[in-house]
């Protein structure tokens, strides 16, 4: 009597349903079958598939000869819902598409409106800094997550409580400004939704020494360590014509020897104004991949401190654009429950002016009109090139949404890496694309 | 369901003008074709595309320059041309996917096919627009020019049902297989689709009791 679930003829050829259980058992069964080829599905609910990625195998032994992925398990329909939505409710919506760096995907599309409205050159030079501190701290956030996941899959403990250890400190940062460690919606149209707290800038500062000082552990257990190299090396292999072909881009394409970062080639967001490095490597595998992600925690170090410098000077400038046709009328305030509507706003509009509070209901429930058009606006997300292109007609909200993700174009990928290789070698391969289902899916 | 009380429980319908005043209008995304000179290295982009492939005249329909950005409109019969063209001669190594438009007033070209190219080699950016009529919808596949464009195709068939002529395996990517529709269309509603559950079944999101 065999442990896992059950097997049974059909036209196809004997299928065996795995619910767990001794392998061994599974194992001997198939090897019995007169047919060589075996064909396993893995996932959806694989636990090292990066959430629900389902990948379709067929195997000759242990050598995998087709490899098909299927996805849409984590479709939620964000671009269809932002067409019923304010340009501005928007932003709650694609924050939560790729969940590891809701910062980015805030930026994406508010780059993107404000390309539309034309106030591109009008949001504020504080406003862009504190954005761009915010995502470096989130590239920081979204790489340890790549870090410790992906070595968790591949046996390693040790690095995943190290990376969420240092993850857990850059989330409590993004608690202490936005109210919500992730999800924020905490960039907005115009600028962001609210000046950083007082106490900020020194506890970031702060978090960087740390950072500096704990990356370390990381880095001795894994770098140049025999196990980690003999799974990493030599697999998941892709060069630089496959990444231009399948349009990979971020760590995949930098691997491959490409010095492709947009923050260099086009800048955005005041990016220019910075110095860091673009990292690459010129292995084309899964090890190299692992060491840029390594090497862009110091770069981003770096960019935050410049940021903080930046930060200090511009102290108490504003944090959204002048006009009050698009800024977000409320005046924010960080309670102990989150973040909601400060008390002396509420007391103004209520008690003292009543053309505030028609403005401020007006441009709450109708929104602000966007000109007719189309944009695409792409910036480097710790997983690539994320694309916002939206269209609008004139009216209060989108007329369509799109994002071009990194996960999805990236994780095509995963069959040219992963042909012709063991199957052991596909979790090393998927967790080096470091693929977010929810960026994927949408 | 009886009539007599408010349906719909996501976002505002109509125009969400509160006031009644507000008057809006909404326009035409796609009006008009801009002329030269582009400015920008629009103009370069363009005289190139003119010396690398002669039928430039016939094959492009449009050429717009909207926000420092660049939308050539091709027709469908030319676009594997162009975009061969486009890789090999003016350097646009990469294709950031496709996505779908539907423009339901348009009519004659409701659905339209948005390509944004990369030239990593020049650092320029283009877009590129085909559309077709509903009753019509196919476009040739250019996956056999960007390879990555195969699993954007697949999507853009799903949501606006596109039919990409030649793609390998157009099949539904996002939506279960068996869906029937394809829900980014402007004519698909949102929610629209009953929750089932063994014995009893909630009625669609936006068929449900408004408390608004």
């Amino acid at each position: 009597m065999s442990t896992f679930a059950s097997s049974r003829e059909t036209t196809e050829g004997r299928i065996y349903s795995v619910t767990g259980g001794d392998w061994d058992e599974v194992a001997r069964e198939i090897g019995s079958a007169k047919e060589e080829r075996v064909i396993v599905n893995m996932g959806p609910q694989h636990p090292s598939t990066h959430g629900v990625l389902r990948l379709m195998l067929e195997l000759e032994g242990e050598t995998i000869t087709e490899l098909r992925c299927g996805i849409g398990y984590l479709h939620t329909g964000i671009e269809k819902n932002t067409e019923f939505r304010t340009w501005t409710q928007g932003v709650t919506f694609v924050t939560r598409m790729d969940y590891l760096s809701p910062l980015f995907n805030e930026t994406a599309y508010c780059l993107a409106v404000e390309k539309l409205l034309n106030i591109t050159n009008e949001v504020p030079e504080r406003a862009s800094v504190i954005r761009v501190l915010m995502m470096e701290l989130n590239r920081i956030s979204s790489h340890m997550v790549a870090l410790g996941t992906g070595a968790l899959e591949l046996g390693a403990m040790a690095p995943m409580f190290f990376a969420f250890r240092e993850r857990e400190r850059v989330l409590d940062i993004f608690e202490m400004v936005s109210g919500l460690r992730m999800n924020m919606a905490y960039v907005r149209p115009g600028g962001v939704a609210q000046d950083l707290p007082s106490d900020a800038l020194s506890k970031i500062r702060e978090l960087v020494k740390d950072l500096r000082k704990n990356f370390k552990d990381n880095e001795t257990l894994l770098v140049g360590n025999t196990i980690w190299m003999k799974r990493t090396k030599d697999v998941g292999y892709l060069d630089l014509a496959g990444c231009i072909t399948l349009g990979v881009t971020g760590p995949v394409l930098r691997a491959a020897g490409m010095p492709w970062d947009l923050r260099k080639t086009e800048p955005y967001c005041g990016y220019e104004d910075y110095k860091f490095d673009v990292i690459t490597a010129d292995t084309c595998d899964v090890y190299g991949r692992f060491l840029i992600r390594m090497q862009e925690f110091e770069q981003s170090l770096r960019i935050i401190e410049q940021a903080c410098d930046k930060l200090e000077k511009l102290e108490g400038a504003p944090v959204m654009v002048a006009d009050k046709k698009i800024a977000w009328p409320a005046q924010l305030a960080l309670g102990g429950d989150g973040l909601g509507n400060s008390l002396e706003h509420i007391r103004q509009i209520m008690g003292t002016s009543m053309e505030a509070l028609i403005h401020h209901f007006k441009i709450v429930t109708e929104g602000f009109r966007v000109p007719a058009g189309q944009v695409y606006v792409p910036i480097e997300s710790p997983r690539g090139e994320l694309g916002a292109y939206l269209v609008s007609d004139g009216g209060t909200r989108p007329y369509r949404v799109h994002f071009r993700t990194p996960s999805f174009s990236n994780l095509q990928a995963t069959s040219a890496m992963c042909e012709g290789s063991l199957i052991a070698d596909i979790v090393g391969a998927v967790a080096s694309i470091d693929p977010v289902m929810g960026d994927v899916d949408r | 369901m009886s009539e007599d009380f408010d349906k719909g429980m996501f976002g505002v319908s109509g125009t969400g003008d509160t006031s009644g005043y507000g008057g809006l209008v909404r326009q035409q995304v796609n009006a008009g074709s801009s002329q030269r000179p582009y400015g920008s290295y629009f103009d370069d982009v363009a005289d190139e595309l003119e010396r690398a492939y002669p039928e430039f005249s016939d094959a492009i329909e449009r050429v717009i320059v909207d926000r420092g950005e660049l939308t050539l409109h091709v027709k469908r019969e030319k676009l594997v041309e162009v975009a061969l063209v486009l890789r090999d001669k003016l350097l646009f190594e990469v294709c950031l996917g496709v996505n779908g438009v539907h423009y339901p007033e348009d009519k004659g070209r409701e659905l339209h096919a948005v390509y944004p190219l990369l030239s990593m080699t020049n650092n320029r950016r283009i877009r590129l627009e085909v559309s077709v009529p509903d009753g019509d919808a196919h476009i040739p596949s250019l996956v056999e020019v960007w390879a990555g464009n195969n699993w954007h195709e697949r999507e853009t068939y799903d949501m606006f049902g596109i039919i990409f002529d030649g793609h390998p395996a157009l099949t539904r990517i996002l939506m279960p297989d068996d869906w029937p529709g394809h829900p980014q269309r402007k004519d698909y509603p949102l929610g629209g689709i009953p929750v089932e559950y063994i014995g009893a079944t909630v009625p669609a999101p936006d068929e449900r009791r408004s408390y608004r």
